[in-house]
């Protein structure tokens, strides 16, 4: 097979010290499937595998990934194998000496989030006080010469703040920041009349965001994730499926995104079971929505099929009820009128939004409940 | 900006690092979410790019190296692309 992986998510674990309501982690990332996380060793053996298939890029996320005690250890195996690796931190009590450790042991980039451009947005959005615990991280990763990404989630709450984002990372010298738009899996669907912006507020962000583009030219990359409800044709989500693209989750199971899991109709492989090269090549997960054989019409007439991949595959499930339908968003899709309610309805909301759930571990067994 | 001149030192940015790819055969520049395929002269000139050199220096060691002349322009080139990329900087 000609197609190798060039990325590994590691999702290391699904503990969490933020209860962000936008948050891709499954609703029941507190449940049974998700709690017997993989040791170190079967980490690292992940992380062989990864490599021996075609992995250049490795991902360490969670959840909060600093929660692992062996993180480092990681990191030094990671390295070892040439990974380009990238820490997707809260930074919750993250100090500097243990920064400097996972420097030494390796580490090649920091990526922080931040929840709004102030502490009292921030703090509010997160559900935690956490906002200087992340300057703190910012300027620590700054002085121990680790390449900064700051990555802010956007949505109806913190979309006025945009400006102020580019601001704060232009200040603390990051490389990039990633200003990325909600995309609407696990929390984020649930919360999803709460989180939805309006026309009006995209339009106005993006306008801030051409305007500090051409003032901060090379000095700070700007990466907008675009609001795909909003836009005309989906996404190419993950680079298409089974591409280039995969997520082991805290348990071990393999996805090919990071929202995968919630596809009730795919049977998801477990890295304890079968070597990931077997899971790459051969599991119904990864084979079957890979190509374009599986795509219906009008995808499978589409000139764009090739650009696109039809779209995701999670949100074909989740909004159209079929993870083979084409991605409901793109506005030839028989269920755009799906996304167009939806946006409809928080228009016509603007006033009043809808209230928010936050990510934790009772709400998830509430709602695992509940079915 | 411009990158001729003796005194222009092109140097490859921290955040990149040059890695053989060895499931594809070949040689990349790896950045934080993003990577780009490099052929053996690309590698060179990186490799040549440690902060010491100037760009001159550069291409004459390379016009060394492949016994040939007329560098200048194909290294400025490449180097112009990565520095489009914020990969590569330039200093004195
Ligand atoms: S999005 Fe927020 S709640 Fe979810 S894992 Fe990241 S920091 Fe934790
Ligand atoms: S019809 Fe399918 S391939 Fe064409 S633009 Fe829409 S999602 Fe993409």
């Amino acid at each position: 097979m000609d197609l190798k992986p060039l990325w590994l998510l590691a999702e290391l674990t699904y503990k969490c010290p933020l209860q962000c309501p936008y948050c891709s982690n499954p609703l029941d990332f507190a449940g049974a499937r998700f709690k017997r996380e993989l040791s170190t060793e079967q980490w690292c053996r992940v992380f062989r595998e990864a490599k021996a298939l075609g992995v250049l890029q490795l991902g360490l996320s969670g959840g909060e990934p600093t929660l692992r005690p062996d993180l480092e250890e990681l990191v030094r195996t990671a390295h070892g194998l040439g990974l380009y690796t990238s820490l997707i931190t809260s930074a919750y009590r993250l100090t500097k000496e243990r920064l400097a450790a996972l420097k030494e042991a390796g580490l090649d980039h920091v990526q922080i989030s931040v929840q709004g451009a102030d502490a009292e947005l921030s703090d509010e959005i997160a559900g935690t006080a956490s906002y200087r615990d992340k300057i703190a991280a910012y300027h620590y990763t700054r002085e121990l010469g680790f390449p900064l990404t700051v990555n802010a989630v956007l949505h109806r709450r913190n979309l006025h703040q945009v400006e102020g984002l580019i601001r704060l990372a232009e200040s603390l010298g990051a490389e990039r920041i990633e200003l990325a738009n909600t995309q609407f899996y696990g929390w984020a669907l649930h919360n999803r009349d709460a989180l939805m912006p309006t026309k009006a507020q995209l339009d106005a962000a993006w306008q801030v965001v051409l305007r500090e583009r051409a003032r901060l030219g090379t000095r700070l990359e700007i990466v907008w994730v675009l609001p795909d409800y909003h836009g005309q044709f989906p996404k190419p989500c993950m680079g298409g499926w089974g591409r280039a693209y995969m997520t082991v989750t805290p348990a071990g199971e393999v996805w090919p995104c990071h929202a995968a899991g919630r596809i009730t109709t795919l049977t998801f492989e477990n890295v304890r079971d079968r070597p990931l090269g077997w899971i790459w090549e051969h599991s119904d997960a990864f084979t079957r929505f890979r190509g374009d054989a599986w795509m219906p019409e009008p995808c499978r007439s589409c000139p764009r099929k090739a650009q696109d991949f039809g779209g995701c595959r999670c949100q074909a499930f989740l909004v159209a009820g079929d993870a083979g339908a084409t991605d409901p968003v793109c506005s030839l899709s028989p269920h755009r009128h799906l996304i167009d309610e939806a946006i409809a309805r928080v228009e016509a909301a603007e006033e009043r939004p809808a209230e928010l759930t936050y990510r934790a571990a009772p709400a998830s067994r509430a709602l695992a409940a509940k079915g | 900006m411009s990158s001729t001149g003796a005194v222009t030192v092109p140097r490859l940015h921290p955040k990149a690092r040059l890695q053989h790819d060895d499931v594809r055969g070949r040689d990349v520049l790896l950045y934080p979410e993003g990577l780009v395929a490099l052929n053996a002269t690309g590698v060179a000139i990186l490799e040549l790019c440690d902060g010491t050199r100037s760009l001159a220096e550069i291409v004459a060691t390379l016009e060394r190296l492949y016994a040939t002349g007329g560098l200048e322009r194909d290294v400025a080139t490449f180097l112009e692309g990565l520095a489009a990329k914020g990969l590569v900087t330039y200093g004195p």
